[in-house]
């Protein structure tokens, strides 16, 4: 500083003479100096602009992707749908409707029966004879007319008849009664007809309702398969909602874990002993871990070898005997781990009561540790939760698949969401470094201010003086 | 990759090292000698308290203050914690039950060798190596040896905490309390001189920081 102010006797003069000359430098680079400080920022501009359009398509092309990955889940979701409901449908075919031509024979010897019944009810007992009337009018006759005898003989023929027509009219009486009895007895046929008949009803509805279910997903499944925004929307948000609540579930799962853990750690010290170490862990806390892990991956295969989860396709694809001995399987491990834990939750209480005995005798206060008749409760709960929540662990499966699926979906929206928010710095830096270099050529210019304005004064004189040339 | 390896390997080494031990050791000189033998209930309380803060694996050893201490048939009840809790239990009840009977028919002795009794502990302590060693005096430190021992002795008690509890005042104490301040500067200046580190609770209700 001292030599720059040392160039004449004056250190005034020789800042002004620095000025001047630094000024001066300034002003003939300017141009090149312009054109440097702006083809750092157009470059840089390009630059960004650059990596913001790569990023973009990056993020077009996880978009894509993503799409087809949410398509495609949705996809598989539908077709299990749509299966499960044929599913049922042939069900419910081959259970109610399967035996249709039982329920037809039924129906038509139902409708016999009444048909038979009606007729022998529409039989009717015989007229009284034809001849009665000839008979009542031979009776009627007068005995004055020298027909004597012939009216007893009427008297006896009517009397006789009087009699048969009681006698007809009994019969007649039991007849009707007899009708009465058959059209009784047709009631419970008609009652069965108006069961099977409503029974039937009762299927086709739900065959109806069933097949507009179907109706519906498979107008789902065919916009999934157009690939329509509107199904890529729905099942975007499905996504996200299935994510939430699968990691709310395993939340809760993994304190039932928890619990599950501090039921059995305590125990396991007397299998593995309390002092051994695995690194900075004890082996007894990790040989329990071990066992609630095995028993979650025992109740994943389970649930894979039932067909309720799909995240093992080899799993799925045994064969049905095969698969049926792993659930057995499965099924026995989960059991033996469950009771083991049921006992190792007895071993805890046992051991609780032992140390609250040795502390009381180490206080001594003998006296202090009393055996209630209730402990049980507690030994009891102890062991059922032991027992329980080793299958209860099992359904974690379920929420795993689905968290599984939608992370998938979460992941690739999050990634969608970073890469577009990444390329839009890209895009904003470059554009505010190209208007920077441009706040730049005026921070140069800034210094040249007299010389610019002298260089303008200048060029206006010269111009003004070309206008009065020309004109 | 071969960086990528070679921490893999260091790792499984690290983890497959043997750990270091955490296990506690303490060994408890108890003054049995002239009046301060009837203070021998408050050693008991101690005792049992320290048996309520030791785990698995922690080793306790209890050891009377007599005519001469260096003697491991001076030790009362001995003790290396199992590794299962139920037995530990177990063991604690024992240690207990024999403490109980030396308690109630420990003898006063006419001599009180601490010295002895200390290089005696140094000695349990350090073939066992437990990860941390603990030496409890219950006495008043007034040492008081019988003619021809020999206690002048340089101690190592490296890596040691020696807590001197109920260290009551004497008589002479009470005339001239320099004798008990000189006391226990004395017995102070001996552990740290040795390396160890020395505490003094004469508090019993405040036995919460012993171990």
């Amino acid at each position: 500083m001292t030599f720059l102010l040392g160039i004449t006797p004056s250190p005034i003069l020789s800042a002004l003479l620095w000025i001047v000359l630094v000024v001066t430098a300034l002003y003939f680079a300017r141009p090149t100096a312009h054109q440097f400080i702006l083809a750092i920022g157009v470059a840089s501009q390009r630059m960004f602009r650059t990596g913001s359009q790569s990023v973009a398509n990056a993020e077009r092309g996880l978009a894509a992707r993503n799409r087809e990955v949410l398509l495609a889940a949705g996809r598989e979701a539908k077709e299990r749908i749509v299966e499960r409901e044929f599913d049922r449908i042939n069900e419910t075919v081959r259970k109610d409707l399967g035996n249709f031509s039982v329920l037809h024979r039924n129906l038509s010897e139902s409708i016999n029966r009444i048909e038979n019944d009606h007729s022998a009810a529409v039989d009717v007992p015989p007229d009284p004879p034809g001849w009665v009337a000839a008979v009542q009018a031979v009776a009627a006759m007068d005995s004055k007319d020298s027909r004597v005898g012939v009216g007893n003989v009427l008297a006896d023929i009517h009397k006789s008849l009087v009699k048969a027509h009681k006698e007809a009219m009994v019969a007649y009486h039991e007849a009707s009664g007899k009708r009465h009895t058959l059209l009784r007895k047709m009631r419970p046929d008609w009652r069965e007809i108006q069961q099977t008949l409503g029974k039937v009803g009762k299927n086709v509805d739900s065959l109806l309702g069933r097949s507009v279910t179907i109706d519906r997903h498979m107008a789902e499944y065919e916009d999934i398969v157009k690939g329509e925004d509107r199904a890529v929307s729905i099942l975007s948000s499905s996504s996200l909602v299935f994510f939430f609540v699968s990691a709310l579930v395993m939340v809760v799962a993994i304190g039932g874990a928890t619990i599950n853990f501090s039921l059995i750690a305590r125990p396991m010290a007397e299998m593995v002993g309390g002092t051994s170490m695995v690194g900075n862990f004890q082996t007894a806390d990790i040989a329990a871990l071990v066992i609630i892990l095995v028993e979650i991956s025992m109740g994943l295969f389970l649930m894979e070898s039932l067909r309720i989860t799909r995240l093992f396709p080899v799993i799925g694809a045994l064969p049905d005997k095969m698969r049926v001995r792993m659930i057995w399987i499965t099924f026995t491990i989960l059991f033996l781990l469950a009771s083991v834990e049921a006992g190792l939750a007895y071993m805890r209480e046992v051991l609780l009561h032992d140390e609250l005995a040795t502390s009381a005798l180490l206080r001594g206060d003998i006296g202090a540790v009393s055996t209630s008749e209730y402990m049980w409760i507690t030994t009891a709960a102890q062991m059922g939760m032991g027992f329980i929540l080793p299958f209860a662990l099992t359904f974690v499966a379920i929420p795993l698949e689905t968290f599984v699926h939608s992370l998938r979906t979460v992941v690739g929206l999050i990634a969608i969401g970073i890469l577009r928010f990444v390329s839009l710095v890209f895009r904003l830096t470059g554009s505010g470094l190209r208007n920077f270099s441009v706040l730049l050529t005026h921070l140069y210019d800034l210094p040249l201010f007299i010389p610019l304005w002298w260089a303008a004064r200048d060029r206006n004189d010269a111009s003004s003086d070309l206008t009065e040339v020309r004109s | 990759m071969k960086s990528l390896t070679l921490a893999f390997f260091s790792l499984i080494l690290t983890s497959c090292a043997p750990p270091q031990s955490s296990s506690a050791g303490v060994y408890m000189l108890v003054d049995t000698s002239g009046t301060y033998r009837e203070e021998i209930q408050k050693a008991q309380q101690i005792i049992r308290y320290t048996l309520s803060r030791l785990d698995a694996a922690d080793t306790f050893a209890v050891a009377r203050v007599d005519t001469g201490s260096f003697s491991e048939k001076d030790i009362v009840a001995k003790m290396t914690f199992e590794d299962r809790p139920s037995t530990v239990n177990r063991q604690k009840r024992l240690f207990a039950e024999q403490v109980e009977a030396f308690v109630n028919e420990a003898q006063s002795s006419a001599y009180t060798d601490i010295t002895g009794g200390l290089l005696q502990a140094v000695e349990y302590l350090n073939e066992k190596e437990p990860g941390v060693k603990t030496v409890l005096i219950f006495s008043d430190l007034k040492e008081d040896l019988q003619d021809g021992y020999i206690r002048d002795i340089e101690f190592d008690l490296e890596g040691f905490d020696v807590i001197a509890l109920n260290v009551t005042k004497l008589r002479s104490d009470n005339v001239d309390p320099r004798e008990y301040l000189t006391r226990l500067a004395e017995w102070q200046t001996k552990v740290e001189k040795s390396g160890g580190r020395w505490r003094v609770i004469n508090d019993l209700d405040g036995l919460e920081g012993l171990l």
